[in-house]
């Protein structure tokens, strides 16, 4: 954007008035829905030049706006992404028909943006009616994708595949989908060839392998490919000779007894994906076939092993194939000598996640401790997200973890007994957590765990002055730290805390910053309902929405507020009181 | 003659069932329940707790101090449950059981999972349909009486056992892989100790 032309601003009347088509033509160019945002705030030209040319739309909490104001706003859009449900959906806090369903979209959509390509869709509702209504109403579309979204079943990816010609992207990830059966892969019509993006891992049943196998043959575009567990090595073989091409590889299981015949020929065909860069699935592998693998290695920067339960050792087997990997994720079955394995052989790491084998099973005593983490941040100089579920902690380590690695951007530590505290030193962690928001300038995104007090926050709210995105569960001793957070960190955009001693005091501090937020989720801690009248009273514009389980107790189970334009709610359901 | 059904959820059967036993009795029915009910909040003491700063004796706020029976909160640790539906299959693979069995006189071997079967008449039962034969019918004194085979395992120690002798549980724990026998061999097995 040129300073001199916002000096030259329609204040003066003689102002420079740009054509309306060169300046839709140059602001077409632009991207980032944040960049759209700020021109859009220059002056009312610029705004509606802004509006014509967008042509994608990005909505990160649904009911902060509605579908009329969008489209009132917008006449253009053909890509639209959606997020629905409080992030603390996906741990089962938020009771089902809670909302965020997407068909009331898809119908002002289908009058408004006929032409509408792509829809993008995280914790939402979606039916199989809604897929069948988007399926038969946009003649254009081109991409869905559904992250962690629930309501539909295979029946409306049969919907999808059966209607939508045109189909570039079917992206189906995490989600709590319905099993009605595999058939609704053959409804692909026999002529259809213009799929590249093809994910269905998070299926719980079989698919017509036939029809599979058919599909990836003619679609000659088909550069991701990830397929549900039920598919066994020796179809993956059969699939991977038809799209060599492919750059991002989901295997379905990986353990199969092949014969050495079979072994090679999967070898070979690995060898021929010479464009592999994320590989995933490889759920039940062993490092007994990973050798078939190797060839493809040398090129992969994201492998995603959480769904196979790898010992060290095959870790160490596995990684000297893969310099330069830049995301990996495990699970903790591969102990901190595993860690150790990454850290010595992935130098170019920027983003590992370590999930746990055995999360509800609280007696035993393995995964991974402080000392594979200190060991990954030594051979690892470069990370900058990590999500690190272990059993143990120190103030310590984190110390030296943040030393070795100052950049993080994205710290998500759980440590997951609740209110543990340093193990050696018996003291809370609050020194942990104190050193990594003094030495990650760039911290973006925080979660803690463990036994923390108000210095904790005190901390966070001093030092962690780019903090968007913050998670508290069983941590804090007073209001006093939720008024530290919400005091100190300017840029907070999403607070979600849960079984935490915040209450109305800590609630109402913020009565001034809410509307600069998206959200604010608090669960299990000490809100009355007046609190939550108070706020919903002062500021008219955030929408504070309740869900009470006892009757009788004047607390509030939950409390979720957000800033809309689009007024309370009209959708919610029974339990949910708007304020 | 009365069936202890367990309801948990809301239909709190257990409560309002006649008995004539002293109330109380059912201990670990109780502890099921406040577990599934601990969701509410994560401790009920811990409000009266707010205020102290820097107690590191917050910790007291676990409302379950039996250290065996840590109950489990709703959505903790913060896994989402497509990872944990995962799991659940990805154990019932890892606790499968397979054995080779062996048969004399057979070209090759084959395998099975012993985890499938509820006792011994299922596995020899399955057993017989896989190689076509039978093996007849088990006593303690005198082995597979009524036929010429005689199923035989290998246990931790490399002895080899008739099988059939210990408790189920204990054979599938400490068996390595299975043999039939056949003919002469298998008789020596059949007699008596």
């Amino acid at each position: 954007m040129d300073p001199k032309r916002s000096r030259n601003s329609p204040d003066s009347p003689e102002s420079t008035r740009f054509p309306d088509e060169v300046l839709e033509r140059v602001l077409s160019l632009l991207r980032s829905h944040k960049d759209r945002s700020s021109v859009s705030l220059v002056c009312k030209d610029w705004y509606n030049a802004e509006r014509w040319t967008r042509t994608h739309v990005f909505i990160g909490n649904c009911y902060s706006v509605s579908p009329e104001i969008v489209s009132g706003r917008f006449p253009a859009i053909r890509s639209v992404t959606l997020k629905g449900k409080p992030r603390f959906s996906d741990f089962n806090l938020v009771p089902e028909n809670w909302g965020a369903d997407i068909h009331q979209w898809l119908v002002v959509f289908a009058e408004k943006y006929p032409f509408l390509e792509e829809l993008r869709l995280k914790r939402m509702t979606v039916t199989d009616e809604s897929l069948e209504f988007l399926a038969t109403s946009f003649s254009n579309f081109r991409a869905i994708s559904l992250l962690s979204c629930d309501g539909f079943s295979t029946d409306g990816l049969a919907a999808i595949a059966t209607h939508c010609k045109n189909l570039t992207e079917l992206d189906i990830q995490e989600n709590d989908m319905e099993d009605n059966g595999g058939g609704w892969l053959s409804c692909f019509p026999e002529n259809f060839t213009s799929l590249e993006v093809l994910n269905f891992a998070s299926q719980q049943g079989d698919v017509s392998f036939d029809a599979l196998e058919r599909l990836v043959a003619r679609c000659k575009s088909l550069r991701v490919l990830k397929v549900d567990k039920y598919v066994k090595l020796e179809q993956l073989h059969r699939l991977l000779v038809q799209s060599p091409q492919l750059t991002d590889l989901g295997t379905g299981n990986f353990q199969q007894e092949l014969t050495p015949r079979q072994f090679a020929e999967l070898e070979s065909a690995f060898r021929n994906c010479k464009n592999l860069h994320t590989l995933s699935g490889l759920w039940d592998a062993t490092s007994l076939y990973f050798p078939v693998l190797y060839s493809a290695c040398g090129s992969l920067t994201f492998l995603n092993l959480s769904y196979a339960a790898l010992q060290s050792g095959d870790l160490v087997k596995l990684l000297p194939h893969c310099p330069n990997l830049r995301r990996l994720w495990v699970l903790d079955t591969v102990e901190d000598k595993g860690l150790e394995a990454i850290g010595s052989s992935c130098p170019l790491l920027a983003e590992l996640r370590v999930f746990p084998a055995d999360p509800f099973d609280l007696d035993i005593n393995h995964g991974v401790t402080e000392s594979g983490f200190i060991a990954v941040s030594c051979g690892c100089p470069k990370l900058h997200y990590v999500l690190y579920f272990c059993r143990q902690m120190t103030n310590a380590a984190v110390a030296t973890i943040v030393q070795n690695c100052p950049d993080f951007t994205h710290f998500r530590l759980c440590i997951m007994n609740p209110r543990q505290p340093d193990y050696l030193t018996g003291e809370p962690m609050d020194e942990a957590f104190g050193a990594v928001v003094k030495t990650c300038t760039k911290l973006q995104r925080l979660a803690i765990s463990g036994l923390l007090t108000d210095l904790t926050f005190e901390y966070i709210g001093k030092y962690a002055k780019n903090l968007e995105t913050l998670s508290v569960a069983f941590a804090g001793s007073s209001d006093w730290g939720m008024q530290c957070v919400l005091r100190g960190c300017a840029k907070l955009r999403k607070l979600e805390i849960r079984d935490s001693p915040f209450g109305n005091a800590a609630l109402l501090s913020g009565l001034a910053k809410y509307e600069s937020m998206r959200s604010l989720w608090m669960s299990a801690c000490n809100v009355t309902m007046n609190a939550c009248r108070i706020l919903a009273r002062e500021k008219p514009r955030l929408n504070v929405e309740v869900m009470k389980d006892d009757e009788t107790d004047s607390r509030v189970d939950k409390v979720y507020v957000y800033r809309s334009v689009a007024g309370p709610r009209r959708d919610a359901p029974p339990f949910v009181l708007t304020l | 003659m009365e069936s202890s059904v367990v309801y948990e959820g809301d239909l709190n059967l257990k409560a309002t069932e006649l008995r004539l036993g002293l109330p109380g009795t059912d201990e670990p029915e109780k502890q099921n329940m406040s577990s599934v009910r601990n969701n509410k909040r994560a401790s009920p003491d811990m409000a009266e707790d707010g205020g102290s700063k820097g107690d590191s004796d917050a910790k007291n706020g676990d409302c379950e101090s039996a250290p065996a029976a840590k109950a489990q909160v709703v959505g903790w640790p913060p896994i989402r449950s497509y990872r944990k539906n995962s799991f659940q299959t990805k154990t019932e693979v890892e606790t499968g059981m397979y054995v080779k069995v062996s048969m004399d006189g057979a070209p090759y071997l084959r395998k099975i999972d012993l985890k499938v079967y509820k006792g011994y008449a299922d596995l020899l039962q399955a057993v017989e349909n896989m190689f076509k034969l039978t093996i007849g019918e088990y006593s303690e004194g005198e082995g597979y009486k009524g036929s010429e085979y005689a199923p035989t395992y290998e246990d931790k120690d490399g002895d080899w056992m008739l099988v059939g002798d210990v408790p189920w549980d204990m054979f599938t724990s400490s068996c390595k892989r299975l043999r039939i026998m056949k003919g002469s061999e298998a008789k020596g097995l059949a007699c008596g100790v």
